[in-house]
C-alpha cells in the first residue's frame, strides 16, 4: 500500500443553519486519483475545502479522524496549515482569475511560490517557473512569463493554474471543476495534461466535478455525493460498468451520449445545501426504488467492490 | 424549403477582428436548427445577427422574406416580437428586484398587447406550460433554482407568442440531470406552438438528439453543416472530427485509451488561419499547402450535407 496524504473520517460541515456535509470519509494514497461526483449542492466542495482547511469563516467543522501528509490536522494552528498547503497539498480552482493574483505577472508568481515552499533562490525559481510554464504547455514561455493573468485566454489561464498549483511540488493536488468552464478540444487537453503530471510526479489527485464523463478516463476511484452525505464509492470501473446507488444509475444515464439514445428524465431537482426537509435518505424524493425503510438514513453497505447507501440494496 | 429566416452573404468585424466570413443558411419554419462552436466561434454573434440585435457590415437577413437589416424603429420592434432570445446564466438573466410575475408580464405589456391586470391570466397560463405553480409568480428570482430560473427565462420568451426563438447554451449553467428537463420542455413547446429554434451549443451529444440540423463554425465561418444524425456518424471537416473526439465518454477504458493516444499526437496550436486560409489549418493534421492559401467553398458531401474542406476534392 502506499504512502497515505489523506485520511478524512466523520467529516460533518455547517454553516448557517444547514448542514452541507454530512459523515463524509476519504483516503488518498500516493499515485492514486480519486474523483468526487456531485450535482449543485453536494457538498463535494466544502468538503474538499474542509479537507485543507481553507473553509469560510463560520464554517462549523468535525471530523472524527484528519490526517493530512502523516500528520493529525485537527487542532492544526493556521500557520500550520498554510504551510501545508502549498507544500504538501494544493488546490486548482475552476475560476484560475479568483485565485491567481491580478497585479502579479504569472512569472513571479510561480516564483514566489517557489521560492517559499522550495527554498529556491530568486534566480533558479524564475528560471524553474519558466520551465514549468513550459511543462504545461505554454508556448514561447520566456514571453508569457511576463504577462499578466488576464492577458491570458480561459485555457492558458487554467494552465498557468496548475503550473503554480505544481511549483510547490505538492503530493497531494485537489483540482475543483478546473475544466468546466472551458471549450471540449481544451478540456480534453487539459485532462491529458492532469493525467500526464499525476503519473509523472507520483502525486495524488482529487478531482472534483459535475461531470462522470470527463474524469472517467483519469481516476481509479470515484466517490458520488448528493446533498452533503456519500451515495456511493466505487472502483472506477465497478462505478461506471456496474452502478449500484440508483442516483449513479440516474446520474450515468442523464449524460447525453453520441452513441446511445436520449434516456428517460430524471424527475426534480438536486436537493438545496443542507438536504431535504424530510428525514431518511435525501434522494428519496426522487428515487423510483423508494421503499418504506428511505425514511431512515441508510447506512454504506458493502455490495462487490463497492459501497453505497442504499435500502433497496439491502 | 419554406424559411422563417435566412441569412445571405453575412459580413462582420469587430475593430480588425473578423468575426463573421460569408454566412450563409436558411432555416425551415418548424425546424430545430444548431450551431456548434467553441468560444470565439461567432455562434453567439451568429445568433444575434439573425435578430438582428448585431446588424452585420454586409449581407441580409429575411424574416419571412423581408430583410430585417433594412428595417429600424417601429417597424423592426414589430418583427422583433416574433423573435425572442434565452441566455445561458439564468441567474443573470432575471432582474432580482421584479416579481416572476412582473418578469414574464413585462414583454406583453411593451409590446402593447395587454395591460398589467390583463396579463395576469396569460402569466398564468405561461407558468403552468413550462411545469410551474401559477401561485409563483408572486415570488422573486432568488426563491427559485437554477433549473426553475431557466424554465421561468423560457416562460418569458415565449409568452408573447414569438415564431423564432434563439437559444444561447440555455444548458451549460444547469445540473446534468435537470438538462433533460429542460430539454424535454423545448421540444414539449416546439410541438405546442410550432416554434423554429436556434440552439447554439457545444455540446455535440445533446445537439446529436435534438436538432434536425447543425452548422459548425470556426473562426467565424461555418466548416460542415448537415444533418447531425448522418453528419455525426461519419464527419466530413477534420474539425468536426476532432469536436466529436474531444466528447467524453463515461467508460474508464475507452477514455484512458484515448488519453494515451491522443499523448502522441501532435498538441495543436491555437493560432487561427490568416486571410484566405481554412480556418483549421494550423491545427489540421491533413493540411495541404493549398490550405494555407485558399478558404475551401462549401461542397455538397450528400444532398443537405455540406463541409468546406479541400481533401473533400482528393480522392481519400
Amino acid at each position: 500500500m502506499n504512502e497515505t496524504l489523506l485520511d478524512i473520517a466523520g467529516l460533518t460541515v455547517r454553516f448557517g443553519g444547514t448542514t452541507a456535509v454530512s459523515d463524509v470519509f476519504l483516503t488518498v494514497a500516493r499515485g492514486e486519483a480519486v474523483g468526487i461526483v456531485g450535482e449543485s449542492g453536494s457538498g463535494k466542495s466544502a468538503a474538499m475545502l474542509a479537507a485543507i482547511r481553507l473553509h469560510p469563516p463560520g464554517t462549523g467543522i468535525e471530523t472524527e479522524r484528519h490526517v493530512l501528509g502523516g500528520e493529525d490536522v485537527r487542532n492544526a494552528t493556521e500557520g500550520k496549515m498554510r504551510s501545508l498547503r502549498g507544500r504538501f497539498v494544493a488546490m486548482v480552482f475552476q475560476d484560475p482569475l479568483s485565485a491567481l493574483n491580478p497585479l502579479l505577472p504569472v512569472g513571479v508568481q510561480i516564483a514566489e511560490v517557489l521560492m517559499r515552499h522550495r527554498r529556491l533562490g530568486r534566480r533558479m525559481a524564475h528560471l524553474e517557473a519558466r520551465a514549468l510554464l513550459t511543462r504545461v504547455g505554454i508556448a514561447d514561455a520566456a514571453a508569457h512569463e511576463h504577462r499578466y493573468p488576464h492577458e491570458f485566454s480561459g485555457g492558458q489561464r487554467q494552465r498557468v493554474m496548475i503550473a503554480s498549483a505544481l511549483a510547490g511540488d505538492p503530493a497531494l493536488r485537489i483540482a475543483d471543476e478546473p475544466t468546466t468552464a472551458l471549450d471540449v478540444t481544451v478540456q480534453a487537453q487539459l485532462a491529458r495534461l492532469i493525467v500526464q503530471l499525476q503519473r509523472e510526479r507520483q502525486m495524488g489527485l482529487i478531482w472534483v466535478t459535475h461531470d462522470l464523463a470527463l474524469m472517467a478516463g483519469i481516476v481509479d476511484r470515484v466517490v458520488v455525493m448528493y446533498a452533503g452525505r456519500i451515495m456511493e464509492m466505487a472502483p472506477a470501473g465497478a462505478l461506471y460498468f456496474a452502478p449500484r446507488h440508483p442516483y449513479t444509475v440516474a446520474l450515468l444515464a442523464s449524460l447525453p451520449r453520441l452513441d446511445r439514445k436520449r434516456s428517460p428524465v430524471l424527475p426534480g431537482a438536486p436537493a438545496p445545501p443542507g438536504g431535504v426537509a424530510q428525514p431518511g435518505c435525501p434522494f428519496a424524493p426522487r428515487c423510483s426504488k423508494r421503499i418504506d425503510k428511505c425514511d431512515e438514513v441508510p447506512p454504506l453497505l458493502e455490495i462487490g467492490e463497492s459501497l453505497a447507501a442504499c435500502w433497496a440494496l439491502a | 424549403m419554406n424559411a422563417i429566416v435566412e441569412a445571405a452573404g453575412i459580413h462582420l468585424s469587430f475593430a480588425e477582428t473578423r468575426v463573421l466570413s460569408d454566412i450563409n443558411l436558411a432555416i425551415a419554419k418548424g425546424e430545430t436548427f444548431a450551431v456548434i462552436g467553441e468560444s470565439g466561434s461567432g455562434k453567439t454573434t451568429l445568433g444575434r445577427v439573425l435578430l438582428m440585435l448585431q446588424a452585420p457590415d454586409e449581407g441580409s437577413v429575411l424574416f419571412h422574406g423581408e430583410d430585417i437589416t433594412k428595417l429600424s424603429g417601429a417597424r423592426l420592434r414589430r418583427q422583433r416580437r416574433r423573435m425572442q432570445m434565452i441566455f445561458q446564466d439564468p441567474y443573470a438573466s432575471l432582474n432580482p428586484r421584479m416579481t416572476i410575475g412582473e418578469t414574464l408580464a413585462e414583454p406583453l405589456v411593451v409590446h402593447g398587447l395587454e395591460n398589467w391586470v390583463g396579463a395576469r391570466e396569460k402569466v398564468a397560463v405561461a407558468l403552468q406550460m413550462v411545469g410551474l405553480e401559477p401561485a409563483m409568480a408572486q415570488r422573486t428570482p432568488h426563491a427559485f433554482s437554477g433549473g426553475q430560473r431557466q424554465r421561468i427565462a423560457i416562460a418569458r420568451a415565449v409568452i408573447a407568442g414569438p415564431e423564432l426563438v434563439v437559444a444561447d447554451e440555455p444548458l451549460s449553467a444547469l445540473d446534468i440531470t435537470v438538462q433533460g428537463q429542460i430539454i424535454d420542455l423545448f421540444e414539449k413547446l416546439r410541438d405546442a406552438m410550432g416554434l423554429t429554434y436556434v440552439f447554439i451549443s457545444h455540446d455535440l451529444p445533446v445537439v446529436r438528439h435534438f436538432a434536425a440540423r447543425a452548422a459548425v463554425m470556426l473562426h467565424g465561418r461555418i466548416v460542415e453543416i448537415g444533418d447531425p444524425g448522418v453528419m455525426f456518424a461519419s464527419p466530413a471537416h477534420p474539425y468536426t472530427r476532432a469536436l466529436l473526439e474531444s466528447v467524453p465518454v463515461p467508460d474508464p477504458e475507452f477514455e484512458r485509451h484515448k488519453i494515451s493516444r491522443a499523448a502522441r499526437a501532435p498538441a495543436p496550436m491555437s493560432r487561427a488561419g490568416q486571410g484566405g486560409a481554412c480556418p483549421y489549418v494550423a491545427r489540421c493534421r491533413h493540411a495541404l499547402s493549398l490550405c494555407g492559401e485558399i478558404m475551401p467553398p462549401l461542397k455538397t458531401v450528400s444532398p443537405g450535407w455540406q463541409a468546406a474542406c479541400w481533401l473533400l476534392e482528393t480522392s481519400l
